[in-house]
C-alpha cells in the first residue's frame, strides 16, 4: 500500500501504522452493514439535488500561469521545465 | 480609544468606529499586529496560533464595508507572496503565485490580511497537534488543545490576537474548535463559498467559514464572502443575500432534538456525549424555549451513527488523491541525495508529511485501490445519501436541527494522539452535516469544568439567514462570557 501511496515508511513506522489502520478500518466496516441497494451516490451534495446548476463552466481557453511564475516555486528548474533526477538512475 | 477598549470591540463594532473616524484603521491593524507577532515570537507561554505576521499594515484600506479591520487567514489559503504551508512540512518556503477566492473578496471588502495561522496538517486533525509548527495551546486553559483542524484561528479570536479569523471545515474543522475555545464557527452550505485557493483536503466537504467573537461577525464574514466563483466549479450561487441577524426571539421555531447526536457516553467505544457537555446543552435548550421555541425530541436521523464511518472513507480517499500532487517537483521541499525519480517522490513524501497525513494517505489509498473502490468510496456515497434524506426528512417537521457540538470540552495535549479512532470521535456530531453539505454554526452556550461548550443548530442548504438569527437569538440570552480566555 505504501508503495502505492509513494509513501517511504521507516522500519519502526510499518507496525504502528497497521494497528492504527486496522482499528480505524474495523470501525468502517460498519458501513457494510448498511442495505444500500437501489440507493444512489451522492458526489455534490448540493449540486446534485439541484439538476439545473451549471456543474461545468463553458470549455473554453483562457490564460494560465506565465511559465516563469510557475516554475519560480519549483526545487528544482532547467530551461523551461522542472527538473528532476532520471527516472532510473 | 486604548488598546483595552479596542480590544473589547467586535469586528462589525470596530468597523463601524472606523467608519464613524472614533477609530483609526491604522491603530486597530496596529494593536492587533502587536499582539499576534509577540505571540508568534514568544517562545513560552505562548499560544502559537500564527505561522506568519504581518510587518505593517497593507497600503491602501480604502473605505469599503469592511474598512481596515484586520482579519487572520487559515495556513491553507493560498496568499500571493506570503507563506501558505496548510501546516505542513512539505510546502516549506512555498509562496503562492495567487491568492485564494474567499480571501481576496474579504480584503476587496476593506478586510486586511493580519497574519496566516496555524492548523492541523492539510486540516487533518481534531487537536491542532498535528501541525509542523508545533501545536496550539487552547486559551482557556494552556494544557489543553484548541480543537483543531481551525486551532490557530479559533485560539488567536478566543485570545483576542485578532478580531475574526477565516477558517474551513470538512468534518467540523471549523465548529470544533470554535466551541473547544469558546467562540463562534461556521460552516457554510457547501458550494456558498469558493474553494479556488484553499489547499485541498477532500474536496466534496471542503468548506470555507468565518470564526468570531460574535455570531454578527459571522454573518458579516459571510455576507462577504459567498457567491459562484468561476475557478471553482463546485461553486453555486447563494440564493438570496447574507443579511445581518436581528432577531431577539424564537417564536414558534421548531427546534430538533436528534437522540442520535445528543445520547450519553455508551462505553467502549467512546461514542456519545459527555455528562458535564449534556447538562449544560440541555440549558441551552432550556433558554431557547424561554424564547418561544419548541422542542422536538422526536426528530431522527438514523443513519447519523454511520457518518463517521462513510467519513473516513471518503475524506482520506478524496485527500489521497488530492496530495498525490506533493511530490518534491514543483513547489514546496525535495529530498536531498535521492537516486532516481521514484526514490526522490517517496522520500520527500516521508520526510515532509506527518504521521496523521501519511496514516490518511494509506487509508484513502487502500479505499480507492483496485478491487475495493466499490466496497469502500462508492458505499461511502451511498452511505452520504441516506443522511443528506435524513436529514431533508427531518427539515419537513423542524426548521433547525440542534446537537452540542463536540462530545468533550477541551481535552489535555497528548491525551489523544497516540489513539487515532478516539481523536476521531471529536467529529461525531459534526460529521453529518459535513455530509449533508448543510451550514451549521456553532455558538458557545456555557461552561463544563469551567472550559466553554459550544451549542451546533444546523439547517437546510442555503438557509443561513436563518440560522444566524437563531443563533443570534440565543447568543443574547445565553449571555456567555468570553472575556476570561483574553485577559
Amino acid at each position: 500500500m505504501a508503495r502505492l501511496a509513494r509513501l517511504q515508511l521507516g522500519d519502526k513506522e510499518i507496525e504502528p501504522m497497521a494497528r492504527e489502520l486496522s482499528a480505524v478500518l474495523d470501525h468502517i466496516a460498519k458501513i457494510s452493514e448498511l442495505d444500500l441497494k437501489d440507493v444512489p451516490p451522492t458526489s455534490h451534495v448540493i449540486a446534485d439535488a439541484m439538476p439545473t446548476h451549471p456543474a461545468l463552466r463553458p470549455d473554453e481557453p483562457c490564460l494560465s500561469l506565465p511559465r516563469e511564475v510557475a516554475l519560480a516555486q519549483a526545487p528544482a528548474v532547467s530551461g523551461d521545465g522542472f527538473l528532476v533526477p532520471s527516472p532510473q538512475a | 480609544m486604548s488598546a483595552t477598549d479596542v480590544l473589547e470591540l467586535s469586528a462589525a463594532e470596530a468597523a463601524a468606529a472606523i467608519a464613524a473616524g472614533a477609530l483609526s484603521a491604522s491603530e486597530l491593524f496596529e494593536t492587533y499586529r502587536s499582539r499576534a507577532a509577540s505571540d508568534r515570537a514568544a517562545d513560552e507561554g505562548a499560544l502559537n496560533c500564527f505561522t506568519w505576521v504581518a510587518d505593517d499594515e497593507p497600503e491602501g484600506s480604502a473605505p469599503a464595508p469592511l474598512g481596515g479591520v484586520p482579519v487572520a487567514v487559515k495556513d491553507l489559503f493560498c496568499t500571493e507572496g506570503v507563506p501558505s504551508q496548510s501546516g505542513s512540512r512539505i510546502l516549506e518556503g512555498y509562496l503562492p503565485p495567487y491568492t485564494a477566492t474567499a480571501v481576496s473578496r474579504l480584503t476587496e471588502a476593506g478586510a486586511t490580511l493580519l497574519g496566516k495561522t496555524n492548523q492541523d496538517e492539510f486540516a487533518m486533525g481534531s487537536s491542532n497537534e498535528n501541525s509542523a509548527f508545533g501545536p496550539v495551546l487552547n486559551p482557556w486553559d494552556r494544557t489543553r488543545v484548541p480543537g483543531g483542524s481551525s486551532g490557530g484561528s479559533a485560539a488567536a479570536v478566543a485570545a483576542g490576537l485578532a478580531p475574526w479569523a477565516l477558517g474551513t471545515d470538512t468534518g467540523g474543522s471549523i465548529r470544533q474548535p470554535a466551541a473547544l475555545c469558546g467562540i463562534v464557527g461556521l460552516k457554510p452550505t457547501y458550494g456558498a463559498v469558493s474553494r479556488y485557493g484553499m489547499i485541498a483536503f477532500a474536496s466534496s466537504l471542503d468548506q470555507a467559514g468565518p470564526l468570531t467573537r460574535d455570531v454578527t461577525d459571522a454573518a458579516l464574514m459571510l455576507k462577504h464572502m459567498v457567491g459562484r466563483d468561476p475557478c471553482d466549479a463546485t461553486s453555486l450561487a447563494f440564493p438570496e443575500e447574507i443579511a445581518l441577524p436581528s432577531a431577539e426571539q424564537l417564536d414558534g421555531i421548531r427546534l430538533g432534538v436528534p437522540k442520535e447526536l445528543t445520547s450519553g457516553s455508551t462505553g467502549s467505544e467512546g461514542e456519545g456525549i459527555e455528562a458535564g457537555v449534556l447538562d449544560v446543552f440541555r440549558v441551552a435548550l432550556g433558554r431557547a424555549e424561554e424564547l418561544g421555541a419548541k422542542i422536538v425530541q422526536s426528530v431522527q436521523l438514523p443513519h447519523a451513527p454511520h457518518a463517521l464511518s462513510a467519513y473516513y472513507v471518503l475524506a482520506p480517499a478524496e485527500a489521497s488523491s488530492n496530495l498525490a500532487r506533493f511530490d518534491g517537483v514543483r513547489y514546496g521541499m525535495r529530498a536531498e541525495d535521492a537516486g532516481d525519480l521514484l526514490d526522490m517522490y517517496t522520500r520527500t513524501r516521508h520526510d515532509g508529511f506527518g504521521a496523521e497525513v501519511k496514516r490518511r494517505i494509506m487509508l484513502g489509498t487502500y479505499a480507492l485501490s483496485s478491487g475495493y473502490y466499490d466496497a469502500y468510496y462508492g458505499r461511502a456515497q451511498r452511505v452520504r445519501t441516506k443522511i443528506a434524506d435524513d436529514f431533508r426528512s427531518a427539515f419537513e417537521q423542524v426548521d433547525l436541527i440542534v446537537t452540542p457540538t463536540a462530545p468533550t470540552v477541551a481535552f489535555k495535549l497528548g491525551e489523544k494522539t497516540d489513539d487515532p479512532l478516539a481523536m476521531y470521535l471529536n467529529d461525531y456530531c459534526t460529521v453529518p452535516m459535513s455530509l449533508a453539505g448543510i451550514p451549521a454554526i456553532s455558538i458557545p452556550c456555557g461552561l463544563s469544568e469551567g472550559l466553554p461548550v459550544g451549542l451546533q443548530i444546523a439547517g437546510p442548504a442555503f438557509s443561513e439567514n436563518r440560522l444566524l438569527d437563531a443563533a443570534h437569538a440565543l447568543e443574547r440570552a445565553l449571555g456567555f462570557d468570553g472575556s476570561k480566555a483574553r485577559a
